[in-house]
């Protein structure tokens, strides 16, 4: 079958169809999935579809959505929670800490936790301090657990379907303003991505730049910018927080002895940090400048506009960044 | 509600004297040094969990806290593999790896105790929701300290089970105290099953208010948790509330400052075990002998659980690294 280009939005939508359609036991539940059709419409028409026994509205109370969905999974069902904004997930972190990642280790492996919670991402909408985190490393902290970060249509369905076939809990995020990126997508229902598998999205011999998420869209229009130079950036996106593959950035390394590392995160304990302590660990020999970190600034975001995208990264800052390492 | 035959009647009485015994051998296995960590003693609450776990079918489900010896023993946990758990063996029932508040067992649907004061009760909606889902006649036995009774997760998961009807027990066992801190102390209402209100309707629908028990009386308990169980199973969610007390602190090396010894004292003579032998004595006569045999045994059980114990295995380094996620 031929691949087709549709948004993320479509994307993750097909996903969830596919795999609810395959398997009796998946089912989806949270903040406004059903009547609402998902605050991004990414279960519009569910309802209908499926009927109120899958797509169940839940109360907004996220401690009991993840905690219910732990309960359910263990009990032999196969949950899509979804919390609207990974901002409220912050209520659920117990749930998800020491339950949803830690119940099969703490009784000996007799349970397992067959769960995904969705959730959105990211600052750049003018929502304040509260609504605009984007968290995700924190949680990729423990293990138990994975953390799917997809940048593209193509990788946010096969990573969904993935992570809803997989007997072990996903906290998967997508990026509230990528829901309308386009690129192509196969329509195979069983199009399925590996778990734990970085990605290379484009090919340079320069400067190796690590990102993922939103953060692809930013390196990406770098790295445009940077060939008008005469730098040729390599891009690998991470995909995944946890299970976290470095492969591809060390043999990239080992190419281009220079790194960049671009997250919408806050800088201290980032993927900027840990990824530059395993470079420095691995790769010392092929070392030829420091390891650069582009993130969030170190604040709080604000409301206003002009303030808000001075606190974030963005294509200026990654080709800076990069032009203090090449 | 039927009397139980005399045999389940003895029983229930055997799986009491079991729990004494086994949490004063764990008192002084930790005292000892060989028991680590937190230790929750279920002294004094054996009438509510032995009566609340007979009422269970064998397909029913039940979950707990940390105070969770006496659900395991109650619902048929080898005391030998419990006792390995105490003491960190990999023949214990979570291989070593959960300790004294994370027991559990699959097979019986035993979900488990945990250790975050509330985090199970949103678990215990999922597993009736599973069972709801998959339209098994099971219920979820919810067990939960007074004190938790207090936290968020409380109001959620009790709010969800109305609105979804999922067909959970949510037990409070209120032993007056969560830790050091009474109950008048720390709620606004000091009758707690009261709270079941504020998920039921004028209309009858929601959370249904079930009793307050005499949670020393093990008949009584049963009784109760019996009648609650067939209201899940038919109609949905129930908030029950068991009075009971604990003889010993909240866990291992609580100075008890927040009540007096007479205030204990007072509770050990009406205590679960003594009132329920007498309860035997008068309805069976010449009983006394058959229950002497069942307490010498039960002594013997919890012996025998130790020297297992001691003689297991520790966990190794594939054990520590193992289960973290499905291979």
């Amino acid at each position: 079958m031929a691949d087709r280009p549709i948004t993320i939005r479509e994307a993750l939508s097909a996903a969830l169809r596919e795999e609810m359609q395959r398997d009796e036991r998946v089912f989806i539940m949270g903040e406004e999935v059903g009547v609402w059709g998902g605050t991004y419409a990414v279960t519009r028409g569910f309802l209908d579809e499926f009927g109120a026994k899958r797509v169940r509205d839940t109360p907004i109370a996220e401690m009991v959505i993840a905690g219910s969905a732990v309960g359910a999974a263990m009990a032999g069902l196969r949950p899509v929670a979804e919390l609207m904004t990974i901002n409220f997930a912050f209520l659920a972190l117990d749930a998800i800490v020491n339950h949803m990642a830690k119940v099969r280790y703490m009784f000996n492996g007799q349970f397992t936790v067959p769960m995904v919670i969705r959730t959105t991402t990211g600052g750049g909408k003018q929502l304040g301090a509260t609504h605009s985190h984007a968290p995700e490393v924190l949680f990729a902290h423990f293990p138990g657990m994975y953390v799917a970060v997809p940048g593209t249509a193509y990788d946010a369905k096969g990573m969904l379907k993935a992570s809803i076939r997989d007997d072990n809990p996903v906290l998967f995020v997508e990026h509230s303003t990528m829901l309308q990126r386009r690129s192509p997508v196969p329509d195979d229902p069983d199009f399925v991505l590996p778990i734990g598998k970085s990605d290379i999205k484009r090919e340079g011999d320069d400067v190796t730049i690590v990102t993922f998420g939103k953060g692809l869209e930013w390196s990406m229009a770098a790295a445009e910018q940077l060939e008008k130079d005469g730098i040729e950036a390599e891009i690998v996106d991470l995909r995944w927080l946890r299970p976290l593959d470095l492969e591809p950035v060390f043999e990239s390394f080992k190419k281009t002895n220079r790194c960049v590392v671009v997250e919408e995160s806050l800088p201290m304990f980032s993927v900027g940090a840990e990824v530059a302590a395993q470079l420095q660990n691995e790769m010392f020999d092929y070392m030829d400048a420091p390891v650069k970190r582009v993130a969030a600034m170190d604040n709080p975001l604000p409301y206003s506009r002009e303030i808000e995208l001075m606190a974030l990264p963005d294509a200026q800052k990654i080709v800076a960044a990069v032009k203090e390492v090449v | 509600m039927a009397t139980p035959k005399k045999d389940t009647l003895l029983d229930w009485y055997r799986q009491m004297v079991l729990i004494r015994r086994f949490e004063e051998r764990c008192a002084e296995l930790y005292q000892q040094g060989l028991i680590g960590g937190f230790l929750h003693l279920y002294i004094g609450q054996e009438a509510t969990g032995v009566g609340a776990v007979a009422a269970l079918r064998e397909n029913d489900h039940v979950i707990t806290a940390y105070r969770d010896h006496g659900i395991a023993l109650a619902r048929g946990l080898d005391p030998k593999a419990v006792m390995a758990e105490m003491l960190g063996k990999r023949t214990g029932v979570s291989g070593g790896k959960g300790g004294s508040m994370h027991l559990a067992d699959r097979e019986r649907h035993f979900w488990g105790g945990y250790g975050i004061v509330g985090g199970h009760l949103p678990l215990a909606a999922g597993i009736a929701l599973a069972a709801q889902y998959e339209e098994k006649d099971e219920v979820v036995l919810a067990l939960m300290g007074d004190g938790a009774t207090n936290i968020g997760y409380f109001h959620e998961s009790l709010n969800l089970s109305a609105v979804w009807k999922l067909p959970v027990v949510w037990l409070i066992e209120n032993n007056q105290y969560g830790m050091g801190t009474s109950v008048e102390r720390a709620s606004g209402a000091k009758e707690l099953v009261r709270r079941a209100l504020a998920y039921s309707s004028e209309d009858g629908s929601g959370m249904k208010m079930g009793p307050r028990i005499d949670g020393m009386d093990v008949l009584a308990v049963h009784d109760a948790v019996s009648e609650a169980i067939e209201h899940a199973r038919k109609h949905g969610p129930i908030l029950i509330e068991s009075l009971t007390y604990r003889l010993e602190g909240h866990s291992m090396g609580d100075p008890q400052r927040y009540r007096t010894k007479e205030e204990v004292e007072s509770f050990v003579e009406s205590g679960p075990i003594g009132r329920f032998r007498q309860v035997l004595i008068d309805k069976y006569k010449g009983v006394e002998s058959t229950l002497d045999k069942i307490d010498e045994e039960a002594l013997q059980a919890v012996e025998d659980a130790v020297e297992f114990a001691q003689n297991s295995e520790d966990p190794t380094y594939e054990d520590l690294i193992s289960h973290v996620y499905v291979d």
